[in-house]
């Protein structure tokens, strides 16, 4: 009997496959953004999770310099003083990060060279080997070091002895840190005793890149839900009106005597077939969106966080699986309203209760969506933590999109109100009769415009943010690192000799608040005044400042250590100042503090300047590292400029927007893809209220235009709302989900052309999804309307 | 793959390499080699040797605490060279490794240590003597007077030494053959010193007084390519005699021994005048290792047995062996310390 009513229960999908395309593609696209977004965000936390495990970040307690790097006689006196540290120097060549180690003080673990046929210690250690990934040696500049492939080193890694790494860098005799082995000596010095300059940080839980780039990651990940939710409403759409159209076959089947509960199970189980079919295509056309994009990804990673990613695509169960359970979650919950009402539809009843459900499913929608609405209003103003903010967001979001039919059902009878002429009453009375079939499309269109309206004001919020705070922080042309004093000097007898201003950049690591801390001293001059702005601050917080009459803190500290604009900093032991100012630290994950120059000389007299700011005329540039080059031997890796710094976080920026140009692109498609389905099984179920009118004198053709422009009008409508619940996303993005996560709050801006090209882009979706119905209305042969007249309903 | 047990892998690679224990097979090749011709010179030789391959300075201490407990205490420091020279910076082919242990009757202790050459992190001086290697040291104004200290994560000691004897020259002047094929290293010893200082453990400080034994070499080839381990006996008599002796395994053994009179005076014993059976093996580190001995030198009416103090005495370290105190008993009486390598498991 299972069989008779599969074929029974199938025999609807053969006779529409349209719906059943729509049911498998609305799925297959949801997963397949969600899955691909979940592909991208794997791949990016296994690469720094193998990262963390070839720098040993994380699980051991680092040393560093108060200032500048570690001489490698600290090093070799804390290991005479029974300290189990290992030291390791890091830095680029070209786009490549080599990490120099020496495998003979390393904690196990660290620096995983394979151990291959072949493997030449001498070489290793003499004329040196570095081992990489294939790509990332393909990338390196031409060392004159043999490179070895070594797959299980971390992605855009280079490891090689530290010997050779300080060759390499131009960097002899340096260490940027030393990490701390589990074992010390039991007659262990104190570190103080041994090396003064030198602070110890315990392991940090979860690593430094992992947190910085938490933020991107959400971003994708909310991108990717809403994509999925969009794809969800088609799918509850396809099912809906599967099942309505099914009821007559459901009462036959029931009728001649087939179980209900077994025909629920039946269905069920066709659905689950289905989900699985529409889950393995979206899982691997997920794969293909996440293999086009994650080039771009990893390189605005490794511009924006110095994180390094793959850019090729491992095949991993975990997004696999999620991806699939995502499919047939949605499934469940996008049909488990169509089974339930079959479980409850009377045995006799008819098909055209559909419309009056339609209407009361309204009523209860527009009460749910006031009720999620306030919900959302009132996490923003009480909420607390993460969780909260996460709940606002979904909370707006479909108490938006729940709002969408009763305010379209407003403004229509208002426009319908307003309408002069049959032919314009009868466009608003039939829009306002069709909305009931077309609300779960116009509601995925809405989602996709305010997630697209909300996540592109966010990135362009944080890149007018971020270039700006880089204007404030890169205002010197050139910044140079010396390598220790006598070359400080050097480099400031030079540059002044040049005409340039130098901004010596003085700063100690402290801790503050029970939080790690820089401070920094800062020599009063206009670039300061000029280039950085406060969150808040004082009045005449510049002038306090060069009186050395306060502190400004970054708004990490601030936040975090509860502080307030006069509330007193410890500085340092008997040096306690207040807070004059706050400024923006984006994406620095530790507080800071600026003092006066002359203060931080007299409370940190041991500390000189080894890093300097030169302020010169952008000309002349060139001609002052060639100067310092010569006259210094500054190294052309110790020179930065601003210029270039600046492109380059340009260029990441650029690279951002291609990702958030392709996921924009993306979810407009699939809610365009919603538009044609809705249409198309509307079409059919339109013919009654159509062939009156054609009968009363209207074309075919002119049915076929009010149609299109019908289509057109709505999407219009449906954007005018999206735009207020786009921007009430970004503002939750940027002003409560970034400060609970991050400790930092970006400032909003808006976009008013971005919206507009937004809005062009929806029209033209919903326009080019109902050309096609169109199209075939205007070609629809007339018996089939005058069919409409002769049948019985 | 851990870069410190390849690296280990590589500079001291396994019997499974077919090159003898520890590398100590593998041929010369650019390295110093050996020679009858060459005389040791003093301080000079207390030194590093850079051109040879493979060199080590090997202590080992038999203590009693006030209490009467038996303590073993072993300080090595041995030094690997992937290229026939020096070096300064971190690009030097010198590497370093330091063992040190302590054996009580129910414990053993054992710390390691690697490191480069060329940095100041570890090395040797001959004159004022010192061996160092991080925080561990042998160090004194001259090679008779010296002060020895190690660390690990549980334990330290801090020992003066004083030597009671010369040194002893092995085989020929200094000239140790190790094969029937020839294979060959420089070897001399202070076989008399007198130890007085204190072993830090888990339950305190203890102060312990004794005899230690340093055993100097180096080599560039040491062993023959189908030895696979050796058996290394240091026995000190009540009667003031002593006697080095080892059996190198192989497809067949190779012994030699070094008699040492009460006044120092060393006579070199031929292969096959020092004779070692095993009699009780133990089970350590998945390994059976024999624990006790039956040692005979007929030549000098010597029938003894040598049994561990401690026969868990594992160096667990990146290249494992078994080191540790061991008491005689039988025709003489005294006690010594035993090394047992290329154990398989």
């Amino acid at each position: 009997m299972n069989r008779v009513m599969l074929s029974a229960l199938f025999s609807h999908w053969w006779r529409n496959p349209m719906q059943l395309f729509t049911l498998l593609a609305g799925l297959a696209l949801g997963t397949a953004l969600w899955s691909g977004v979940q592909a991208i965000n794997a791949e990016a936390r296994a690469s720094y999770d193998t990262a963390a495990a070839t720098l040993g970040s994380g699980r051991y307690a680092q040393i560093t310099a108060r200032q500048g790097s570690i001489s490698k006689l600290d090093y070799v006196a804390l290991r005479r003083a029974g300290w189990d540290v290992s030291p390791v120097i890091e830095g680029r060549l070209g786009p490549v990060r080599i990490v120099g180690i020496d495998p003979l003080t390393a904690p196990a673990g660290i620096g995983p060279v394979p151990l291959g046929e072949g493997f030449d210690l001498t070489a290793f250690f003499g004329t040196g080997q570095v081992f990489a990934q294939a790509e990332t040696l393909a990338r390196l500049p031409k060392t004159g070091v043999p490179g070895i492939v070594a797959p299980d080193v971390a992605p855009n890694t280079a490891i090689t002895d530290i010997g050779v790494a300080q060759r390499l860098l131009g960097r002899a005799g340096q260490i940027d840190r030393l990490l701390v082995g589990p074992e010390p000596s039991l007659t262990r010095r104190p570190l103080g005793e041994v090396a003064p300059g030198l602070v110890q940080s315990p392991p940090q839980a979860g690593n430094d890149v992992a947190r910085l780039t938490d933020s991107f990651h959400l971003n994708l990940t909310a991108f990717g839900l809403l994509s999925f939710a969009v794809g969800l409403f088609i799918v509850h759409g396809a099912i809906g009106l599967a099942f309505e159209q099914r009821r007559p076959v459901v009462r036959t089947l029931r009728a001649l005597g087939a179980p209900l509960g077994r025909l629920i199970v039946l269905m069920a189980t066709e659905l689950l077939v289905l989900a699985l079919v529409a889950g393995a295509f979206g899982v691997a056309l997920g794969y293909g969106v996440a293999a086009a994009l994650l080039p771009d990804v990893a390189a605005t990673l490794r511009g924006l966080y110095g994180a390094d990613v793959a850019g090729q695509l491992g095949f991993r169960a975990e997004w696999w699986l999620s991806g699939m359970g995502m499919a047939l979650a949605g499934t469940a919950v996008a049909a488990a309203g169509a089974l339930r009402s079959l479980a409850r539809m009377p045995l006799l009843a008819g098909v055209q209760t559909r419309a009056l459900g339609m209407a009361w499913r309204g009523v209860g929608l527009g009460r749910l969506s006031v009720g999620l609405l306030a919900l959302a209003g009132a996490l923003a103003v009480w909420g607390q933590g993460l969780v909260a903010g996460f709940a606002m967001l979904g909370a707006l979001l479909i108490g938006g999109a729940l709002a969408l039919p009763g305010l379209l059902a407003v403004v229509l009878r208002w426009a319908g109100s307003r309408a002069r002429g049959p032919v314009a009453q009868w466009f608003w009375a039939d829009t306002q009769a069709q909305l009931p079939g077309r609300s779960l499309a116009l509601m995925a269109l809405l989602l996709a415009m305010a997630a697209n309206v909300g996540v592109s004001t966010m990135v362009s919020s944080f890149r007018l943010t971020f270039t700006g705070f880089l204007d404030q922080r890169l205002a010197s042309e050139l910044y140079v690192n010396a390598d220790d004093a006598p070359q400080a000097r050097m480099i400031r007898t030079i540059a002044e000799a040049q005409g340039a201003v130098v901004l010596p950049i003085l700063s100690v690591d402290h801790e503050l608040a029970g939080m790690p801390a820089e401070i920094y001293g800062a020599r009063d001059h206009a670039t300061y005044r000029d280039n950085w702005r406060f969150l808040r601050s004082v009045p005449g917080a510049w002038d306090a400042l060069a009186r050395g009459e306060g502190v400004l803190v970054n708004e990490q500290l601030f936040r975090r250590a509860g502080l307030d604009l006069g509330a007193a900093v410890p500085v340092a032991q008997g040096v306690t100042l207040p807070v004059l100012g706050v400024y923006g630290d984006y994406g620095n994950p530790v507080g800071q503090v600026v003092v006066n120059a002359a203060v931080f000389a007299r409370t940190f007299p041991d500390v000189v300047a080894l890093r300097f700011g030169l302020r010169v005329d952008p000309a002349d540039v060139a001609a002052l590292r060639a100067a310092l080059r010569l006259g210094a031997t500054v190294a052309d890796t110790a020179m930065v400029d601003q210029a270039a710094i600046k492109a380059l976080s340009l260029a990441v920026f650029e690279r951002t927007f291609t990702i958030t140009t392709a996921l924009n692109v993306l979810t407009l498609a699939v809610a365009g893809f919603a538009i044609l389905m809705s249409l198309l099984t509307l079409a059919v179920m339109r013919l009654p209220q159509l062939a009156p009118v054609w009968a009363l004198g209207l074309t075919r053709g002119w049915l076929a235009g009010l149609d299109l422009a019908r289509a057109v009008v709505l999407a219009a409508l449906t954007g005018a709302l999206a735009l207020p619940l786009g921007l009430a996303l970004a503002w939750a993005l940027l002003a409560v989900v970034n400060v609970e996560a991050f400790g930092w709050r970006l400032p909003m801006y808006v976009f008013p052309l971005d919206y507009l090209r937004l809005a062009v882009f929806a029209l033209l979706a919903a326009g080019i999804a109902a050309a096609w119905p169109a199209w075939q209305l205007s070609r629809l042969q007339p018996v089939r309307l005058l069919g409409v007249f002769r049948h019985e309903r | 793959m851990n870069a410190k047990v390849l690296l280990l892998l590589i500079l001291f690679p396994m019997q499974t390499m077919a090159q003898g224990f520890a590398g100590l097979g593998t041929t010369a090749g650019d390295f110093a080699t050996p020679s009858r011709e060459t005389l040791l010179e003093f301080p000079a030789d207390h030194g590093a040797h850079p051109a040879y391959r493979i060199e080590w300075w090997y202590l080992t201490a038999n203590l009693t605490g006030q209490d009467g407990t038996p303590y073993g205490l072993q300080w090595t420091l041995f030094r690997s060279a992937l290229a026939p020279h020096d070096g300064q910076g971190w690009d030097t082919p010198q590497l370093w490794m330091g063992h040190a242990a302590v054996t009580t009757p129910t414990q053993h202790f054992v710390a390691e240590r690697l490191a480069r050459g060329g940095i100041g992190q570890a090395g040797v001086a001959a004159v004022p003597f010192a061996a160092w290697i991080d925080d561990w040291s042998m160090k004194g104004v001259d090679f008779d007077h010296l002060r020895l200290t190690a660390s690990g994560s549980d334990f330290a000691y801090d020992v003066g030494l004083v030597a009671q004897g010369p040194l002893v020259l092995h085989g020929d002047r200094g000239f140790s053959v190790k094969s029937a094929a020839g294979q060959a290293s420089h070897y001399y010893s202070q076989p008399s010193f007198a130890v007085a200082g204190t072993l830090t453990l888990p339950e305190g400080a203890v102060s312990v007084v004794g005899t230690a034994w340093l055993d100097r070499e180096w080599s560039s080839q040491p062993l023959a390519a189908d030895q696979t381990g050796w058996d290394w006996f240091s026995l000190s008599f009540d009667s003031g005699e002593k006697v080095m002796g080892f059996v190198l395994r192989g497809d067949r053994d190779f012994a030699a021994a070094t008699w040492i009179a009460s006044d120092g005076r060393a006579t070199a014993l031929p292969d096959g005048a020092f004779m070692a059976v095993p009699l009780v093996h133990h089970r350590v580190a998945g390994r059976e290792v024999p624990v006790a001995w039956r040692v005979r030198l007929p030549d000098r009416a010597v029938d003894v047995t040598v049994t561990a103090l401690n026969p868990d005495a594992w160096m667990a370290t990146s290249v494992p062996y078994w080191e540790g105190p061991v008491t005689i008993a039988g025709s003489h009486h005294g006690v010594g310390y035993l090394e047992m390598t290329g154990y398989d498991n």
